[in-house]
């Protein structure tokens, strides 16, 4: 059984790896920039989850390790030349001048950065619960976004960052969506993921069972920080531009529903729903441009699309709390059992 | 400084810490009920001023009819919020209620986009609220003195509800054991709904003044409000309306302050709030008036 599994399992690989390349020659450069969206949300909202549904905190500060991952990156990538184009108004800081590092050293680092920057934040802020520790992390992802606007000269402020290299592409979005994925599973099979689970459904019984329950929070939150960043920094060289706007609580929001979509706690269901918002979130932009139904043509209004998007977190979280995996994971013995028991019912 | 302008500052503050007061009470009472955060107040805020702004110039009310109107209609739309979005998690858990606050609070704002536009609105501001007094060299517009007595006036009607009639008993009743307040007959729901109702009331009232003194609708006009009231509202430590106020007074004159005393800050107002936050979540988390609670098992 457990042999035919990874066989099984070999084989997805496999046809993920062919789908990959055949989707890297046949799309053009608009589906290709939705597809990395697509991987680059899968890491988000596997990092997001980590925290809100495996560890049982509810953070609201994505986008602030967002912020500090994207900046990172652009400021350590991009070449001096261009530096001094975008920092027009005041000179960069001169550390920073000559800088032009590869991508990998340069992800890693912003990684770390919002790692470290999460570290720093989680002994304050993990002292507090629920709404509070909600409201706290919202509150820092707001300060990093309101200091990155004003520090002219480390980060050109309100202007923002353009002309960011196009390294992103579906080797390294999908690349590090996948090494997500594997150490999500890893991470959570581990001893370290049955604690986390265990401070989620009691904090106090968990520290009984002797769990360091605040060790656990803070390595939990750094963790989920050093996706963070890293996303957004494969967020910013794909879009080319990055500023600080760009991180307002609209993004920790998108990443949320996604959380929420795919069943709060659960790796496949974030997998799926962050695929499955980011196709959605491009095809309901026909709601917002006119459609032409022949005999009379619809108006399109926009925003439609983002009041589709509030009605649907609202709809899953009234109606049907699990989402769509609830905690579930999938399997194959899973979906054997599932495809025996529509077989044993038959046609009709 | 020369002590003209620091009185205008301080008029200034002192009406900005006023609408921060009136807005910091709804969450406050909504909190200290239903312990949720009600992340779409700040948007009942926007529709109580948007409310005004289409009965003024599309209905062509009078303006002191559409005001009462307008805050009628937003205390029916916030009671509506509640049914919707609150009621049917009531026994759910806390995060799921919060996820739903936050759903409702941008699918009010996305809705608004669509059918106000994003384009911004002038709001119509009344002669009497425009009118620049001078006292000796400090000139202030006359609405900066209507909107702190407005709200000592609101409060304490509001005080007085909440301490002196049997309604207001009751919201105290459910705010201290919701269980046993249930098994005393009290109905539950009927008193979140007014709750609810007096919280969007005052929300809408804080609404049309800030339209009035910031004469600009947008309708993501009530997120930096919302989140910065809620902040007054622990500062003060949440639950309690005097700490509501107190909070939002503290953090309208701090704000204003800071800035007229080192302008050079003026780019950091937005995280102010969130420092001061963060700051007495740590020192004091239960907030300057409010009362520690244990955990319990």
């Amino acid at each position: 059984m457990k042999r035919k599994n990874s066989v099984l399992s070999f084989a997805g690989v496999v046809f993920c790896l062919l789908l990959l390349l055949l989707f890297n020659k046949t799309f053009d450069s608009y589906k290709m920039r939705i597809f990395n969206l697509c991987a680059i949300y899968i890491t988000l909202g596997l990092s997001l989850n980590l925290v809100n549904g495996f560890t049982g905190l509810f953070s609201l500060g994505h986008a602030g390790f967002m912020a500090v991952g994207a900046y990172t990156c652009a400021l350590l990538t991009l070449s001096p030349a261009n530096k001094e184009m975008n920092f027009f108004l005041q000179p960069i800081l001169p550390f920073l001048a000559n800088t032009e590092w590869p991508f990998f050293p340069a992800l890693l680092v912003s990684g770390l950065c919002a790692a470290i920057i999460g570290f720093l934040i989680a002994a304050p802020v993990l002292r507090l619960k629920d709404d509070y520790l909600a409201i706290a992390t919202l509150g820092f992802s707001e300060i990093i976004r309101v200091i990155f606007t004003n520090t002219q000269r480390l980060t050109n402020g309100a202007l923002g960052l353009k002309g960011l290299p196009n390294y992103t592409n579906v080797w390294w979005s999908w690349g590090v969506a996948a090494l997500t994925i594997v150490f999500m599973i890893r991470l959570m099979r581990g001893s370290y993921g049955k604690a986390l689970k265990s401070i989620r459904e009691d904090e106090i019984a968990a520290e009984a069972m002797g769990i360091d329950v605040f060790r656990h929070k803070v390595i939990s939150f750094t963790i989920s920080s050093f996706f963070a960043g890293i996303g957004g920094a494969l967020l910013g060289h794909l879009l080319g531009t990055i500023d600080p706007l760009m991180f307002r609580f609209l993004l920790t929001f998108n990443i949320l529903l996604i959380v929420v979509l795919g069943g709060i706690g659960s790796i496949t269901g974030t997998v799926i729903a962050a695929i499955v918002v980011t196709v959605l979130m491009e095809v309901l932009r026909v709601l917002d441009s006119s459609i032409d139904f022949g005999l009379f043509v619809m108006k399109g209004i926009p925003g439609l699309r983002m009041v589709i998007f509030s009605a649907l977190l609202m709809a899953v979280i009234l109606f049907y709390q699990r989402g769509l995996m609830g905690t579930n994971e999938f399997s194959w013995d899973s979906l054997g059992k599932r495809l025996r028991r529509i077989k044993k019912r038959g046609p009709k | 400084m020369s002590i003209q302008i620091f009185f205008q500052h301080l008029a200034n503050a002192i009406s900005l810490g006023s609408l921060y007061a009136l807005i910091a009470i709804g969450y406050t009472m909504v909190y200290g009920i239903l312990r949720l955060i009600n992340f779409a107040h700040g948007d009942i805020f926007m529709i109580g001023a948007y409310f005004t702004f289409y009965l003024v110039t599309m209905f062509l009310m009078p303006w002191g009819v559409a005001f009462i109107v307008a805050a009628g209609l937003t205390c029916m739309f916030g009671i509506a919020v509640e049914r919707v979005a609150y009621r049917p998690l009531r026994d759910y858990p806390r995060i799921s209620v919060m996820i739903s606050a936050i759903g409702a609070s941008f699918f009010i704002e996305n809705l608004a986009i669509v059918i106000f536009g994003g384009r911004p609105k002038a709001f119509p501001v009344p002669d009497i609220f425009g009118k620049v007094i001078h006292l000796g060299t400090v000139s202030i517009v006359s609405v900066t003195f209507i909107i702190p007595i407005i709200t000592l006036i609101f409060l304490f009607i509001l005080l007085f509800i909440i301490n002196k009639t049997k309604t207001g008993m009751a919201m105290r009743a459910v705010s201290t054991d919701y269980e046993a307040a249930r098994l005393m007959a009290i109905d539950v729901n009927k008193i979140i709904s007014i709750t609810f109702g007096i919280g969007s009331f005052l929300a809408a009232v804080g609404g049309i003044m800030w339209g009035l003194k910031y004469p600009q609708l947008l309708p993501l006009m009530g997120l930096m409000p919302g989140l910065k009231c809620f902040i007054a509202a622990v500062v003060g430590g949440i639950g309690n309306i005097k700490g509501a106020v107190l909070g939002g007074f503290i953090l309208g004159l701090s704000e204003i302050m800071i800035i007229a005393f080192l302008p050079s800050l003026t780019g950091y107002r937005d995280a102010f709030a969130f420092i001061l936050l963060i700051i007495i979540l740590l020192v004091r988390p239960s907030g300057l008036l409010g009362q520690s609670q244990m955990e319990k098992v």
